[in-house]
């Protein structure tokens, strides 16, 4: 069975570099740890300065609530600065967005992996060579795998508020307790219309 | 091309190791040359960050693949942004070496 195509659910636009150095340091006094950018704030920056998406389209794609949006943005910023000032390298790392890249699960040595090179078609498992394997879904995985045992989060678009994933169930289905919207998968950016 | 194996001992007749940023070696693999690196895991009993400093460490080595029973969510997003391909195997009791042999096959 081939993989299904490409969906656009998952945007992957995982930062070219990781990090920035700086150079010609007037005098080592300075601060010399680095300061930790973390992928979603890269993330905000990149819609809301260099997209120039508002906040409020920027809060839509990483699925986030507005103020969680401005929250984040507004560390993203102050790390920068702060960078900037102090002489410190900025690395960028971790954070809770994930670009999640396409997983596969094999039929004939039952691994998982994953296609990091989105551009390429996978055509076999890169363990046993095997062409049988399909598209994993963890959103549709009923065992508790530890692929899906992770710290995901279902939060409302609407008024932000989270609660622990649960496997199997999809995020869009959940119904937020506190105004009766329907949740989606924290992190996850979407593609809806703007 | 190079593939990481997570192993708990540094013989081929070690084990899988389940975890990745806590494992006891990394196996470097060279399917090209066949040649084995056994890399005894400096972060297997840090504190904090073991999962990250254990993707540099093995993407200092230029792996292209990287063999473990699980990645955190954390290092997912790390290798994803490296290119490092993730293989998943929840095989505790598969050796070293029937791992290199299916990479062979
Ligand atoms: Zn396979
Ligand atoms: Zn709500
Ligand atoms: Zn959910």
């Amino acid at each position: 069975m081939s993989p299904r195509p490409f969906r656009l659910r998952k945007i992957s636009n995982p930062p070219v570099i990781s990090g920035f150095k700086p150079y010609g340091n007037k005098k080592n006094g300075g601060k010399t740890e680095s300061v930790f950018l973390h992928l979603e704030e890269y993330e905000a920056l990149r819609l809301c300065d260099y997209e120039m998406l508002n906040h409020h389209q920027a809060a839509i794609f990483m699925a986030v609530s507005r103020p969680t949006l401005t929250r984040i943005y507004s560390k993203a910023r102050q790390k920068v600065a702060e960078a900037l000032v102090q002489g410190r390298q900025i690395i960028i790392e971790g954070g809770k967005i994930y670009f999640d890249s396409e997983w596969y699960s094999c039929k004939s040595c039952s691994c998982y992996f994953n296609n990091p090179e989105k551009q390429e078609e996978i055509k076999e498992c890169p363990l046993c060579r095997s062409s049988n394997f399909m598209n994993y879904e963890p959103d549709h995985e009923e065992t508790e795998d530890t692929l899906t045992r992770c710290m995901d989060i279902c939060i409302c678009p609407s008024c932000g508020f989270e609660t622990p994933h649960r496997f199997g169930c999809p995020c869009k289905d959940e119904i937020c307790p506190e105004c009766g919207n329907n949740m989606v998968r924290k992190g996850a950016p979407l593609i809806r219309n703007l | 091309m190079k593939v990481a194996i997570t192993s708990n001992g540094n013989s081929l007749e070690s084990k899988l190791d389940q975890r990745f940023g806590r494992c006891g070696y990394f196996i470097i693999y060279d399917t090209e040359t066949q040649g084995l690196e056994f890399l005894p895991n400096p972060n297997k009993d840090v504190q904090e960050g073991a999962g990250p400093a254990s993707v540099q460490l093995v993407a200092s080595r230029n792996v292209q693949k990287i063999i473990s029973g699980e990645f955190g969510i954390k290092i997912k997003s790390l290798l994803d942004s490296l290119k490092i391909q993730m293989i998943v195997l929840k095989q505790p009791e598969k050796s070293i070496k029937e791992i290199i042999d299916m990479l062979n096959n």
